[in-house]
């Protein structure tokens, strides 16, 4: 199963874990399943209409998925995904 | 949870704020949790990248991000947060802020003038998203 590295503001929804193994064959299945298993990572990772928020971005080892197959881009065993945040804002 | 930073650090993000003046300009906050209290023992500048009104605007790479992270690991310390800038305008979060934020992390706010830093206030994100809890910044 692929893992994935959680960043500091979610551990506090994986009961503190920096890494979790969860099942899927895809980059989206893996998400999709982990955001299943801790229900509260979900309004964090999704829009109200199901697509990654902006400033989430998940990387398959070193690579940006955007710049793979993006949510297909496919994990097996031992591959490791990152959820990586970029910070924005603004006064207005 | 109170945020404490030292005179030194505030002093740093004042100088960033100043010296980025009319753009907005963003930081880490570096420290840890220690009895109910977030300590910030370093402030980190980033880049802002934003490509464009960075008057009003900041972005702060991923890359930077995961770098900082790994940074403050080394050293047995935690990304707390971030600072960034609002200039000629209140230290508060806007909409656009609220949309991009994270749970966790502390959300300082300097409102800076043409001269000097006016105010400078920490915020953190509801759990629900629906809004900010101020958290007292002590020194």
């Amino acid at each position: 199963m692929p893992k994935v590295k959680i960043p500091t503001p979610l551990r506090q929804y994986t009961g503190g874990d920096k890494e979790v193994e969860v099942g899927g064959a895809t980059a989206g299945e893996a998400l999709g399943n982990l955001a299943t298993e801790h229900p509260d990572l979900k309004q964090h990772l999704y829009t109200g209409d199901g697509k990654l928020r902006s400033f989430v971005n998940v990387y398959k080892g070193d690579e940006d998925i955007r710049y793979l197959d993006g949510p297909d881009t496919e994990v097996g065993d031992g591959d490791e995904l990152s959820i990586i945040p970029s910070i924005a804002g603004g006064r207005c | 949870m109170p945020l404490k930073i030292g005179a030194g650090d505030v002093g740093h993000i004042h100088d960033h704020a100043r010296e980025g003046y009319p753009e907005e300009v963003a930081g880490a906050l570096i420290g840890m949790n220690v009895d109910g209290m977030k300590i910030v023992v370093d402030v980190w500048r980033a880049e802002n990248t934003h490509e464009e009104e960075r008057s009003r605007r900041f972005l702060i790479e991923p890359l930077k991000i995961k770098e900082f992270e790994e940074r403050a690991e080394e050293r047995d310390m935690d990304v707390l947060g971030f600072y960034h800038t609002h200039p000629d305008h209140p230290a508060e979060p806007s909409e656009y802020d609220r949309e991009h934020a994270w749970p966790g992390y502390s959300y300082v706010i300097a409102s800076v003038g043409s001269d000097n830093v006016e105010d400078m206030r920490s915020w953190t994100l509801k759990s629900d998203r629906s809004g900010y809890d101020e958290e007292p910044i002590v020194g």
